[in-house]
């Protein structure tokens, strides 16, 4: 086992490198960097200003000296002028003295996810605090939606064509059909409207970063949820009709079981495998809704500095967001498939 | 939840039931006036072809027939209770209490997810309401009583830790927990290995007996039921069309249907030249295209217009003089039911011709990762086939005989270019062609190297129109310049199958599985094959359609002087029609020689193993019975030295151990007949027949 997950690593930790080389390599591409130089610079800076400024601040070297300076595996760039050393590890302005006493490397391996333009903050502290907001929600999303959705599926599934699995199979495309911004905005429109809705819920979930209750949070969690339900369910009742009419459980049956124990012993977990990987692929689809919801809900969490980021050509903060997302996507397969082994005992390792 | 009060009345009594499944378009009809008695202790057979109706019967006994099938007239009771009047909780308690059933499948029928111990445990707790412990105790003995080796570490084990004989014992042990009245045996040993089903049919015999179960045996075997039954029931598109006692079914059988079953299954004494099979003419009848009057009254011999197929139900009759022996004919006193069988046309003996195939020392070793899916690591050898030596020759029938994991599989797969050999020759008209792939094979050599595949139901595409499936493998093979010269000679292919020309087309899902199997046929007879190598082309088909497939193969064989290579695991069919036996096991040819040389003594151990179990349907053949303990050991892991040493019943016949130590050297016997086995001579040549036809 210690084997398989090393080598599943490993695997990651390749593709996580392949990844952030491409978004670094689209964001890095000339015309972004001249919209930099001259948003941070002058609007009105001539091409050769541009190139002066951006030489200067180490952006024009070549691309993969720069992927590596990020990643901290290149010694970082630095500047000598008359009136100074400027530098990626150095903090403004230094005497040649105190550059020589910086550090060479200092990258996302040193934890140096550099600097946001737009927040004027360190991009670690930003991710960290987004990042954590962002959990929030989806934890929650993920408490509603999981034991929802499955016991949906299992409820539809376990007899299939009757009228139960009728209605909720037609709740669930319903819900899987309907997208974020469509449903979160039907939401708003019912339950939070001050003119014609029913003012159960607050519109906005600005209040609940701090101070999180069922009145603020209720509608974004419900509106993620209710959009990755209706999926999970749907390949839940799936996978339960084909265990229900599997040959064991008429030998089950034969043997006397009583249908509950049927339900509860012998189909479900066997039923779980399927929907189990598809769960854990969820996490990916989540993190789109999340950048609508929170936008949407004013939910300052990671989906939004993702747009925040996007829009405003913040480079190293839109870097730092795409490898966080990608490591998210990464170890949710490698959790999935760890799971899978686990439920289902025919492919454990002997 | 005791058992219901004793009862001393037959413990099933079938009186005229009727099941029909309901779909949208219309009733289809599967059972029909079906009547049977099961007395305690009595094992009945329920015999017939597949779509006959024998497993709706138990499942009908067992009141699951799912949400289209509905019983609409006639009564089971068991016991002397009527089930159909019981609740749901009632049946829930005669289920797997009182009735407990077998299946067909046994990995498909364990839960996968579920560790044995725990589906054996929940037997006696649904039903007795006992404890864990005591539960536990219980499975242990069950575990035990089915002679299964290390009891405790079985109850540990998920069921795919299990080879497939060892989960067939493990439904049986789950059947047997609460020891049941009645024992309802769905085709059990189907699925498993003959020598492997001989030791679980012995198994299922004495714990009948042991524990006094009546059973309920259903099976298309007729061989299996005369060694397992009392008495029979034969049954044709969903009605009992004779019953009785094994003996008078078996030799004074009196209903067309079943004398033209017995005529169509190859017993000792058929010859393809001399005394070729009689296959059933005509198909089987669909449930909804059943005939009126006599249902197998369109294909019977003696159907006489105007009596048969009026429509009107044909009544079960008692034969005066025999036992309960029942018959549905109507002209049972009008037929001479002795009749010698009339004399169908006999063929010349074709003698073989030159060499065309010649196989040496092949080897072929596979290399497999330990472990599949976690990787890595080191690999093991898998030694799928070791020295294969043979020559085949032209018109020749060698029939390649052995277990499933002996390697003829594999051997197959090297020979037609699928695989490529790891060592040795295969040479065809002097060409060397063990290294070359399909896909490297000029179109010559891959025409004249064609295969029959078992399952005609999945070889052909379903999509694709039968003619155009012919087409496009002549297309392939070069034959023919324009598409109207391929068209013309698809319809001859046709025409050489015995399939009507209308049937070019049709798409498979129309066509039968004898009819499948044929266009598989002339598909691989299309760019003129000269090898054929048919792989158990007719296990999947019914009996009945066997016996045509054959003669057609025959057929074909004898007018274009075909090599025919036969895999096949049934010894029955492969002493009828080949020329040249060669016995595998775990890769190795442990006998081969000409079909009289094989089927008699001097035997290879496993070859005299094998003969026993083959279930042989006449009531005049003494056999001897071998049973082989264990299961054939894997090809990853083989035994040292000789590789049925671990199962051998002669190996204490050998001095020093010689068996643990050396692969025995191939030795010749007579005149081309090879054996490799270190046994001596004299022990060889004292050897007992298996089988002994009594005098008549």
């Amino acid at each position: 086992m210690g084997l398989f997950i090393l080598r599943r690593v490993w695997v990651m930790v390749l593709t996580a490198l392949c990844l952030t080389f491409v978004v670094f390599f689209l964001t890095n591409l000339y015309p972004n960097l001249e919209k930099l130089a001259k948003t941070q610079g002058n609007m009105r800076m001539t091409d050769e200003e541009v190139a002066r400024w951006l030489d200067n601040r180490g952006y024009g070297a070549p691309i993969l000296s720069k992927y590596g300076q990020w990643l901290g595996v290149w010694p970082g760039w630095t500047h000598e002028t008359e009136r100074g050393v400027t530098g990626r590890c150095i903090d403004g302005l230094a005497t040649p003295e105190q550059a020589a006493g910086a550090p060479r490397f200092c990258g996302v391996i040193q934890g140096d996810w550099g600097y946001s333009t737009v927040f004027r903050d360190e991009v670690s502290g930003i991710v960290g605090t987004r990042l954590g907001l962002t959990g929030k929600l989806m934890l929650w999303v993920l408490v509603l939606m999981v034991p929802a959705a499955l016991a949906v599926g299992v409820l539809a599934g376990m007899r299939e064509g009757s009228a139960t699995d009728r209605t909720l199979s037609t709740f669930s495309i319903a819900t899987t059909a309907t997208p974020e911004y469509v449903s979160g905005v039907i939401f708003i429109a019912i339950f939070a409207s001050s003119a014609v809705g029913l003012k159960w819920f607050k519109g906005t979930a600005t209040s609940a970063m701090e101070d999180a209750n069922f009145e603020n949070f209720f509608l974004p969690v419900l509106t993620i949820a209710l959009y990755g339900m209706g999926y999970i369910a749907r390949m839940t009742r799936a996978s339960m009709t084909e265990v229900m009419t599997a040959q064991y459980v008429r030998t089950a049956r034969l043997k006397g079981v009583s249908f509950p124990n049927i339900v509860m012993k012998h189909a479900l977990r066997n039923a779980l495998i399927a929907p189990f990987t598809v769960i854990m692929l969820q996490f990916p689809w989540l993190l789109n809704g999340v950048v609508i919801v929170e936008t949407l809900f004013n939910y300052k969490g990671f989906g939004w500095t993702l747009v925040q980021a996007a829009g405003n050509n913040d480079i190293e903060l839109l870097l730092a967001v795409s490898v966080v997302s990608v490591i998210v996507v990464l170890v949710t397969q490698l959790i999935s498939d760890i799971g899978y082994v686990y439920l289902n005992p025919r492919i454990r390792i002997s | 939840m005791s058992k219901l009060a004793e009862y001393d009345g037959p413990i099933l009594e079938i009186d005229k039931l009727s099941i029909s499944f309901f779909t949208r378009l219309r009733e289809i009809p599967a059972v029909m006036d079906f009547s049977c008695v099961v007395q305690p202790g009595e094992a009945m057979g329920l015999v017939g072809e597949s779509g006959c109706g024998k497993s709706t019967v138990a499942l009908g006994v067992m009141q699951d027939l799912g949400v289209n099938g509905r019983i609409v007239g006639g009564s089971i009771r068991f016991k002397g209770r009527d089930l159909s009047e019981m609740s749901a909780a009632e049946l829930r308690d005669i289920r797997g209490n009182e009735i407990a059933m077998i299946y067909q499948e046994p990995m498909a029928s364990l839960n996968p997810a579920m560790k044995i111990g725990k589906q054996l445990m929940e037997v006696p707790m649904i039903h007795e309401g006992v404890g864990e412990k005591e539960a536990r105790r219980r499975a242990l003995e069950v575990v035990t009583d089915v002679k299964l080796p290390d009891p405790e570490r079985i109850l540990k084990s998920y069921p795919h830790q299990l080879s497939g004989g060892q989960q067939q014992r493990i439904v049986i042990a789950m059947a047997l927990m609460s020891k049941p009245a009645l024992l309802i045996l769905d085709e059990p040993t189907t699925a498993l290995d003959v020598t492997v089903e001989a030791a679980v049919v012995e198994l299922v015999k004495d714990l009948g007996k042991k524990y006094g179960t009546s059973m309920l045996f259903i099976s298309h075997n007729l061989g299996l039921v005369l060694e397992t039954c009392d008495r029979i029931c034969v049954m044709y598109s969903g009605e009992a069309v004779e019953t009785g006692s094994i003996a008078d079914v078996f030799d004074k059988m009196q209903h067309p249907y079943t004398q033209a079953l017995f005529r169509s299954i190859p017993l000792p004494g058929a010859d393809k030249n001399a005394r070729p099979l009689k296959a059933i003419p005509g198909n089987f009848p669909l449930p909804h295209e059943r005939p009126p009057g006599c249902n197998f009254g369109p294909r019977c011999d003696y159907f006489a217009k105007g009596l048969c197929d009026i429509d009107e139900r044909v009544p079960m009759v008692d034969i005066a003089g025999d036992d309960r022996h029942r018959s549905r004919c109507l002209r049972i006193d009008e037929i001479d039911w002795h009749a010698p069988v009339e004399a169908s046309q006999t063929t010349a003996r074709t003698e073989p011709g030159n060499v065309v195939l010649k196989m040496d020392k092949l080897k072929k070793y596979y290399e497999v990762a330990a472990n599949a899916l976690f990787g890595g690591g080191a690999t093991r050898v898998v030694k799928a086939n070791e020295e294969l030596s043979f020559e085949a020759r032209e018109s020749e029938t060698l029939a390649i005989v052995g277990e499933s994991g002996c390697g003829k599989s594999t051997f197959a797969k090297v020979l037609m270019g699928l695989e490529t050999a790891t060592e040795g020759q295969i040479i065809l008209d002097n060409r060397n062609i063990e290294a070359t792939p399909i896909q490297a094979r000029d179109t010559k050599t891959v025409a004249d190297v064609q295969m029959v595949f078992q399952n005609p139901f999945d070889t052909l595409n379903p999509s694709m129109s039968v003619g155009r499936q012919i087409i496009r493998a002549l297309e392939i093979f070069r034959v023919g310049r324009t598409d109207a010269e391929r068209r013309e000679r698809m319809l001859q292919l046709l025409d050489l199958v015995k399939l009507p020309r209308a049937f070019a087309d049709r798409m498979p899902r129309q066509l039968s599985g004898g009819q499948k199997q044929r266009v598989g046929i002339a598909r691989a007879f299309a760019g003129g094959a000269r090898i054929v190598v048919a792989d158990e082309p007719v296990s999947a088909l019914d009996v009945s359609v066997q016996a045509a497939v054959t003669d057609l193969l025959m057929e074909i064989q004898r007018e274009n002087k075909t090599t025919l290579l036969f895999i096949s695991h049934d010894l029955s069919i492969v002493r009828y029609l080949s020329d040249r036996v060669m016995v595998m096991y775990l890769g190795h040819v442990v006998e081969l020689g000409t079909t009289e040389q094989v089927f008699a003594p001097p035997y290879h151990p496993y070859t005299e193993a094998l003969l026993s179990a083959v279930p042989i349907a006449d009531t005049k053949v003494e056999k001897t019975h071998i049973v082989l303990e264990g299961d054939i050991p894997s090809a990853m892991n083989p035994p040292t030295g000789c590789p049925f040493q671990t199962r051998c019943r002669w190996k204490d016949q050998v001095p020093g151990g010689l068996c643990e130590k050396e692969v025995p050297p191939q030795r010749t016997m007579a005149e081309g007949h090879q054996v490799k086995c270190h046994l001596s001579d004299e022990i060889l040549r004292g050897m007992e027949p298996v089988i002994k036809v009594a005098a008549e």
